[in-house]
């Protein structure tokens, strides 16, 4: 039995994935329940407008904070703060009463705004989610979600399967440029990753009711952008992994912090700062803000510019150091100059 | 025409995979690559189909395009049926005819599963299947790393009767093998080891230049210089026949264990990559067996390897 235990000891030494999911993956999450798990927002970006703002904001107590105070702005600016998610809450001053405009889409920071506002003689309009409903937030970020699924794993294990089975070597050797190997063996997933984007995005407003306020191209264009990002990070996977048990190992270890730092489940606001910051490195994170800023509060490119040129700038960078590290793959093995001796298969 | 190798060098960064090697093959003609483990079978093999860029030397093949390579480990699609390979690969080399294809099927015994997944044939069946992948296109320099390797024997015989006709249809066929029966019934024998070449030639002249002494016992005095063969054992020692020895004719396995072993006497600086330029070493010249002497096909090999073509990896 001690020589077992001490075999197994040894192969874990030298399994450097597995050892870092050990020491990493309790950290990870330790982390993230210490200081990213929370669902309860402590602060609401408040703008105020109309006659009274000045006023009505200077009255304004935690968890609003103060944002933009505009005493010319009405109603219809005011729901456009809303619209390009420079507000988490508007206050329109002016009428009999003040009214309170929460953006339904941000559940969470909604949730904490109808709380605290129940304890004020304001009306509060709750926009593009009136009933608070999590599948309508939920659904724009599990479409995410799936493509980085399909994008990553899919993609990581199909490539993978290549190098296990040869077949890699066999394609290295025939007359294909390693533009039609690498083009070849991406294409299919990126169009079915495409399908399951519409399938998943019809389903979602056929069974739970979200909407579809935005532009499809708008949407289009940014999951078209998310794709190359998460493929590229597929077939990067599959280039460090000999096997397909460490493409799925290597794929679970960055879609984790994905699923918990991204915003889908606990509210970016909510986090501590320097973990809300790992979120800000995440694609999906600006995938989620795109969809949900398409699907629930119909946003235009103009207000989305931020997300879309930062999935730009990932696809750029990811899928041109995937194709990189491909075609390398692909290239007859490099011998070195350096002196050296021994045999070799 | 001669496809082959002349003084390439690979050098890995912590290995000298090979070390100046100088390797023909003929067309018409099957080349065999033999060696234990290490030895720089697959690099050569690489080597020739593009697959390794060498430090130095010469590697003269044809176009991608007219290279049938078949790797260690089948390389088919596992996933898709047997016609489904053929089509893929079909369509990657342009090759239309469906007479050809039909041939080849027949041939390897594989018209009757056509609808199965590569995944689910025999190992045998699988070898086959990549035997005629890599033949598909007609290649001018065929490549097989290791093609029988794990085949029971019967797929063995069928297996190397596919890859004579091969040969007899005017491919130049290179395969690595560790099986060393099947190496004398290639046309030329190149053994290497650790990356170099230790005896190079037609199998009969590899046989004939065995270093040393081989006979058979039932109790070999020294059992590092001895090999089981059945149930008996084949013993060396260098230099020529003591009294009372009879002497066994040495078969392939004979052949090149005795040379290995009579390389690990001389120490590794004996050997060479060119054979005609071999110095008998003293086992050699006291054994009065005649130096290495390579046959036409490696002559021309090491001199003139054939015309560099335009798709030659170097």
């Amino acid at each position: 039995m001690w020589a077992m235990i001490f075999k197994e000891f040894l192969e874990l030494r030298r399994d450097r994935r597995t050892m870092a999911m050990l020491i990493v993956l309790p950290l990870l999450l330790l982390v993230v329940f210490g200081y990213a798990a929370s669902f309860n927002v402590s602060t609401l970006t408040t703008d105020v407008v109309g006659p009274g703002a000045t006023q009505a904001a200077a009255a304004l107590r935690a968890p609003f904070e103060v944002g933009r105070v505009d005493p010319a702005a009405g109603d219809a600016e005011a729901r456009e703060r809303l619209r390009t998610d420079r507000a988490d809450v508007v206050l329109v001053t002016g009428g009999d009463t003040a009214v309170a405009l929460v953006d339904g889409s941000n559940l969470f920071g909604a949730q904490a705004a109808k709380a605290a506002l129940a304890r004020t003689p304001l009306k509060v309009e709750v926009l593009y989610n009136p009933d608070l409903k999590t599948s309508w937030v939920m659904v724009p970020a599990l479409v995410g979600l799936i493509l980085t699924f399909i994008g990553t794993i899919v993609t990581a294990i199909g490539l993978v399967r290549e190098r296990q089975a040869g077949t890699l070597e066999q394609l290295a050797v025939m007359p294909f440029r390693p533009s039609d190997v690498i083009l070849g063996k991406i294409v299919p997933y990126y169009l079915l990753a495409a399908l399951d984007l519409v399938v998943v995005t019809l389903l979602g407003r056929l069974l739970f009711g979200v909407p579809f306020a935005g532009s499809v191209l708008t949407f289009g264009l940014g999951a078209g952008l998310f794709l190359f990002v998460v493929l590229g990070v597929g077939v990067l996977i599959s280039t460090v992994s000999q096997n397909q048990g460490q493409a799925i190992q290597l794929a679970l270890m960055i879609m984790m912090p994905q699923i918990l730092l991204s915003g889908m489940i606990f509210p970016l606001d909510a986090m501590a700062p320097g973990v809300r910051w790992i979120g800000y490195l995440l694609p999906l994170t600006y995938f989620t803000k795109l969809s949900q800023g398409v699907m629930l509060r119909g946003d235009d490119l103009a207000s989305l510019w931020l997300p879309l040129v930062v999935l730009a700038g990932m696809a750029v960078v990811v899928f041109t150091a995937a194709v990189l590290r491909f075609r390398r793959d692909l290239a007859p093995s490099q011998p070195s100059t350096g002196a050296a001796a021994g045999g070799a298969s | 025409m001669t496809w082959g190798t002349t003084d390439l060098t690979v050098r890995y960064p912590h290995t000298l995979a090979l070390d100046a090697v100088t390797f023909a093959a003929p067309a018409g003609q099957i080349s065999a690559v033999v060696g234990g483990d290490g030895a720089g079978k697959s690099t050569l093999l690489r080597s020739l189909v593009g697959g390794v860029r060498p430090t130095s030397g010469r590697v003269d093949a044809p176009a991608l395009r007219e290279i049938g390579f078949m790797p260690t480990g089948t390389g088919v699609w596992r996933e898709l049926t047997v016609a489904e390979n053929l089509d893929f690969v079909a369509a990657a080399y342009g090759v239309r005819d469906r007479d050809r294809r039909a041939a080849l099927l027949a041939a390897a015994g594989l018209e009757q599963v056509t609808g199965r997944l590569a995944g689910q044939l025999s190992g045998g069946m699988r070898q086959k299947l990549a035997f005629t992948l890599a033949m598909l296109h007609a290649p001018r320099l065929l490549v097989l790393d290791e093609p029988s390797t794990g085949v029971d024997p019967v797929s063995r015989v069928e297996l190397w009767r596919l890859i004579a006709r091969a040969a007899v249809d005017g491919a130049a066929v290179v395969l690595s093998t560790t099986y060393l029966d099947e190496a004398e019934r290639a046309g030329t024998v190149c053994v290497l080891d650790n990356g170099r070449v230790l005896r190079s030639g037609p199998p009969e002249d590899v046989m004939s230049s065995t270093p040393g002494t081989i006979t058979v016992t039932d109790d070999p005095p020294d059992r590092d210089l001895a090999w089981r063969r059945g149930r008996q054992w084949h013993a060396w020692h260098p230099g020529p026949p003591l009294p009372g020895e009879t002497p066994v004719a040495a078969d392939m396995e004979d052949a090149v264990i005795a040379a290995t072993l009579a390389l690990r006497e001389q120490g590794p600086s004996a050997a060479t990559s060119d054979p005609s330029a071999t110095t008998p070493g003293p086992d050699t010249a006291t054994s009065g067996l005649p130096p290495t002497t390579p046959g036409p096909d490696t002559a021309t090999s090491a001199t003139t390897p054939g015309p560099t073509t335009s798709g030659s990896p170097s």
